[in-house]
């Protein structure tokens, strides 16, 4: 029922049950089974994002002002966790560059910075000191304003479990899923690089960019290969590619850098 | 308690390893009807690590539970001790084959470049000769104190496996931390305490 994309991978996605019963969002646990287990708790509606910084409409906006109007497609694509594993999801989603326009980036900007509800009752993760709550990410404006990156809504076209990011949340395909950001509260437009989670905790394991690179290893484990969740006990690994096989539509934003440094 | 050591003097051995057979068992059963979850190699490996970590505390605990609860299970020590290698050496099987799948270029950078890998392989190896001598002739062959002195290494493997699962974690918070802390403890217990000296004035 949503509009087909080119940028959809011709991969057969996982079954909806993989992609709701194994996943890290430690807001709900620090186990891949407790999203799934504890995620229902989380009320998503009413939601606002709050949007602001150097955007010339800055303020609090409702979900359904910022779908009205939204080109929503099926957008299937790869999913790399820095854990090494991998899923094909068929998410529902829109640009982010369509929301970005909207509000009107203002030329000083040059990162989005984004943050995850932080409402420790419902998220018995944030009761742990586990992380720096609220979750921080972040992009560069121009990993932000290319196509590939998505606000998602739904999974194979139905609304976004809550333990997958509801009700809205950031999917970029090349970068570690860690970037990825769920259930967004907040959006600033910003000059300065912005500060991120997993790179405040550990910052030479976890990079700003975390571009899925197959030749920059994690210092603990190799990012050379993935195991594709789904696949069963005999599957092996496969080679992980880079940028995640997104490197015809996205290796130019890094041309010059060493990936190596900027990992 | 005297009638707990009782019935623990009782229970043959065999039932001990028939009782700790059981999660494997469960695991297998798990693997061969396809309900290991989405990622089966994933969870196969980190639950048999995690019933080595658990069997090796139980090893550990059986000096502090005679000393300071009088409970007596040295029968079932060696039974424990041979357990935990078979888990861990599971553990270690399933990371090579199924893991990562006898890719031997990764495995061996693995081996020098990752210190958690490094750390769990140790704790692996040092366990071998521990095995190895588990039976009554290589207990006659070493002498008894020779025996007793090269299984002090058992601490050696505690700290090792205890390191090992906290390296891998990716927030300091969790299970990791919670074995790692039993571990230390049960290797407190063994630090001389100061006995309070009888006086006879």
């Amino acid at each position: 029922e949503y509009a087909k994309s080119k940028y959809s991978t011709d991969e057969a996605p996982n079954p909806l049950n993989e992609i709701t019963s194994y996943n890290n969002y430690y807001e709900f646990g620090f186990d891949k089974a407790d999203p799934a287990r504890y995620a229902s708790a989380l009320t998503t509606d009413p939601w606002s994002v709050e949007i602001g910084g150097l955007v010339d409409k800055p303020g609090s906006y409702g979900l359904a002002d910022i779908l009205k109007g939204a080109p929503l497609e099926e957008r299937i694509y790869r999913f790399r966790c820095v854990e090494a594993w991998s899923m094909v999801v068929p998410w529902v989603g829109f640009e982010l560059s369509h929301l970005l326009n909207r509000v009107g980036v203002q030329s000083g900007a040059k990162y989005v910075a984004f943050e995850t509800l932080m409402r420790p009752e419902e998220m018995p993760g944030q009761q742990t000191p586990a992380l720096d709550w609220p979750y921080r990410e972040g992009l560069r404006l121009d990993e932000a304003m290319h196509p590939l990156t998505i606000l998602a809504t739904g999974l194979y076209g139905e609304p976004m479990p809550n333990q997958n990011g509801a009700p809205i949340r950031l999917v970029v395909p090349w970068k570690y899923g860690f970037k990825s950001i769920k259930s967004i509260v907040k959006m600033s437009l910003v000059a300065e690089m912005p500060s991120t989670t997993w790179n405040m905790m550990q910052p030479n394991e976890y990079g700003f960019y975390a571009n899925v690179n197959p030749t920059v290893d994690h210092p603990r484990w190799s990012q050379a290969s993935e195991r594709r969740v789904g696949a069963g006990l005999f599957a092996g690994r496969e080679d992980t590619r880079m940028f995640n096989g997104y490197e015809a539509e996205v290796a130019s934003l890094y041309k010059g850098m060493d990936l190596a440094v900027n990992y | 308690m005297d009638r707990v050591n009782a019935f623990a003097r009782r229970v043959p051995v065999w039932a001990v390893w028939m009782l700790a057979l059981v999660p494997l068992g469960l695991l297998i059963l798990q693997a061969v009807t396809n309900n290991l979850g989405p990622d089966p190699v994933k969870t196969l490996e980190r639950d048999l690590g995690d019933w080595g970590i658990k069997f090796l505390i139980l090893c550990l605990a059986v000096t502090p539970l005679r000393r300071f609860a009088g409970l007596n299970l040295i029968k079932f020590r060696r039974a424990l001790g041979l357990i935990t290698f078979t888990y861990v050496a599971l553990h270690l099987a399933v990371w090579v084959s199924l893991d990562l799948a006898f890719r031997w270029a990764e495995i061996g950078a693995d081996l020098v470049k990752r210190p958690y890998i490094i750390v769990g392989m140790a704790g692996f190896v040092l366990m071998i000769p521990l095995a190895i001598t588990s039976s009554n002739a290589a207990i006659r062959r070493l002498g008894g104190l020779n025996w007793r002195r090269l299984h002090k290494a058992t601490y050696a493997v505690a700290v090792l496996g205890a390191l090992h699962f906290v390296m891998i974690s990716k927030v300091w918070w969790g299970d990791a931390l919670l074995h790692a802390a039993i571990l230390l403890l049960l290797l407190v217990l063994r630090l001389p305490f100061p006995q309070r000296k009888a006086s006879l004035a």
